[in-house]
């Protein structure tokens, strides 16, 4: 397999610009200011079938098309680097070795919507991320790839660098908009989308990290050459982020549409110490749990991992062998959402807390009959019921688990105890 | 007028702030930076002169200030030792890390060493799953933990 995103990223000195542009950096933001429009820009990441790399899959070329043009507001790009979602750690991967691809892709990015003002929405607690990112941001615009008259295109860019400060919810895009707008990050009801009325009112995109990490290599090498990878519907390669049980944890570049089970076992390693595997989250913490036997067939893109009942999600792959507690891991998932519920909707606000009080218990002897249909009850409320994905993405994991491993629950509740832990000691 | 006030190095780089962004009230987390920076901790009284120089409602301030998990509210040690206790850092065995933190400062989560060394958090996840368990001190990030090198880790912070 190729790799697009990650050739580079053993190389010490690839943060630099010098180290950065030998090999090949900012040659697609000067193929594209002198040759492209944003017209033929926007059509050409369209053919590339690149898709949303955050989590939702939506194709970017569409996403930046639904910008309007005639709109007389000024524009707006987010580089979303609010990288949150529990078992994904890829993005920071790219922020802390290749920054300046980020940079290049924000770039990309704005030319196509023609935008000239840019925010990379970093994480609070990423302070060494932040120093690269402005490190790369700052050289830059010292040699003449920001400000004005960029190249002698006559095109102008600045891109400012913002800390949030710790709150999952900013991963969202409208919840990173009410950040950035200096509020809480309350997500806002769509529609009307961020292409209309996003930053301060104004014609905004927001792409993921990887996403505009991505666009330098395929205006380097063609829309055809990317989409020659993957499968019909996920095009490219794909960065996962691989933890919890397994022999060689760390962020993977992968060919869409390669075989699960064997990404695993031997590009991964396998499950350590001789033990069984007994699930995997395939796509981050919100997405529902697989079990073991489930993963034959499954291949590495949108279409296969929808096909059984998960998403591909964020990439972040959490791997449990044979001695985790899955009512103690469905717990501390649900504690991770009750936690980080923003509190607008007063569904997800209360269910949240709900559910992980429930879960609660049964992982802590209290368990009582009728405590999982009541799991299930609240579950079913969330999802759906929300202002943002966030209902669905919290109330996605208590169900799976339970639909997935429902014998375990039971007999942690008619035991009265952890019977997982009681067993291991 | 407010109890506290900015010195004129923070005053500087509040203008310089407020400056970069193409509307005020986006300047309110750099600012609520600044000001914990200067101030150490975000109290009432930092609150209101936020608001003050920021042209907001105090409730506006207050809002923000309580929503983010990276503004302190009270005062904390010169060490903030944030243990990862999501999925993958559970995995991993953060449960240990956290007990053989506690055994060695003799605090619980959510206290401060009596010297004012160390405070003790739990926290989400920090994005560095694929090198559980980790923690955060201040700035930086501490992973593949185990229980022996977090005591030497904690030794070394004066």
């Amino acid at each position: 397999m190729e790799k697009l995103l990650l050739r580079n990223v053993d190389a010490p000195d690839l943060h630099t610009l010098a180290g950065y542009r030998s090999r090949g950096g900012y040659r697609a933001i000067e193929k594209v200011l002198r040759e492209m429009t944003p017209e033929k820009l926007i059509d050409e990441i369209k053919a590339s079938g690149l898709r949303g790399r955050g989590g939702a899959g939506f194709p970017t070329g569409m996403k930046w098309g639904f910008v309007p043009k005639d709109n007389p507001k000024p524009k707006y790009v987010v580089c979303n680097a609010d990288e949150s979602e529990p078992g994904t750690f890829k993005d920071r991967l790219l922020i802390e070795k290749d920054p300046h691809a980020i940079v290049e892709g924000t770039m990309i990015a704005a030319y196509a919507i023609r935008s000239h003002t840019a925010f990379i929405y970093i994480r609070g607690e990423m302070v060494y991320g932040a120093n690269m990112l402005q490190g790369a941001i700052d050289e830059a615009a010292a040699a003449g790839y920001l400000g004005t008259n960029i190249l002698g295109s006559g095109y102008d860019l600045d891109v400012i660098l913002h800390r949030g400060a710790g709150a999952y919810i900013c991963g969202e895009e409208t919840g990173l908009l009410s950040s950035l707008e200096g509020g809480k990050g309350w997500p806002k009801v769509k529609p009307p989308f961020p292409a209309t009325h996003g930053l301060f009112g104004c014609p905004t995109v927001v792409n993921n990290v990887e996403t505009l990490a991505a666009l330098p290599w395929i205006i380097d090498n063609g829309a055809a050459r990317y989409a020659a990878i993957g499968t019909e519907k996920s095009k490219g390669t794909k960065l996962f982020s691989v933890s919890g049980h397994i022999k060689k944890p760390g962020v993977y570049e992968v060919d869409m549409g390669y075989p699960f089970k064997k990404f695993l076992e031997e590009d991964c390693g396998g499950v350590p110490n001789g033990r069984k595997l007994k699930g995997v989250i395939p796509g981050g913490a919100s997405m529902p749990v697989l079990r073991a036997e489930e993963l034959d067939g499954i291949t590495m893109d949108y279409e296969s991992f929808q096909a059984a009942g998960t998403l591909l999600g964020s990439g972040g792959v959490i791997v449990m062998d044979e001695t985790t507690c899955m009512v103690r891991a469905a717990w501390n998932i649900s504690r991770f959402f009750a936690h980080e519920s923003c509190g607008q909707c007063s569904p997800c606000r209360e269910g949240c807390h709900w559910m992980e009080k429930i879960l609660n218990r049964i992982e802590h002897g209290a368990g009582r009959a009728g405590d999982l249909e009541m799991i299930l009850s609240v579950s079913g409320n969330i999802g759906g019921n929300t202002i943002c994905p966030f209902g669905d993405a919290a109330s996605w994991p208590p169900a799976a688990f339970i639909k997935k491993y429902r014998s375990e629950f039971d007999e942690h509740i008619a035991a009265g105890r952890c019977t997982i832990h009681q067993k291991a000691a | 007028m407010t109890a506290v006030k900015f010195s004129d190095e923070s005053l500087k780089a509040f203008q310089e702030i407020v400056g970069r962004y193409p509307h005020k009230n986006a300047a309110m987390l750099p600012v609520l930076y600044l000001a914990q920076k200067e101030f150490g901790y975000i109290s009432a009284e930092v609150m209101e002169y936020v608001a003050e120089i920021m042209g907001v409602p105090v409730a506006r301030v207050y809002g923000v200030v309580t929503f983010y998990t990276m503004f302190n509210m009270k005062p904390i040690g010169r060490h903030h030792i944030q243990v990862c206790r999501t999925l993958p850092c559970a995995l991993a065995g953060s449960e240990r890390i956290t007990a053989a933190i506690k055994a060695k400062l003799h605090i619980g989560v959510g206290e401060t060493t009596a010297d004012g060394r160390f405070t003790l958090s739990e926290v989400e996840c920090l994005a560095s799953c694929g090198t559980a368990p980790m923690m955060q001190v201040n700035d930086d990030y501490y992973e593949n933990l185990t229980d022996k090198n977090v005591g030497e880790i904690l030794d070394r912070l004066k």
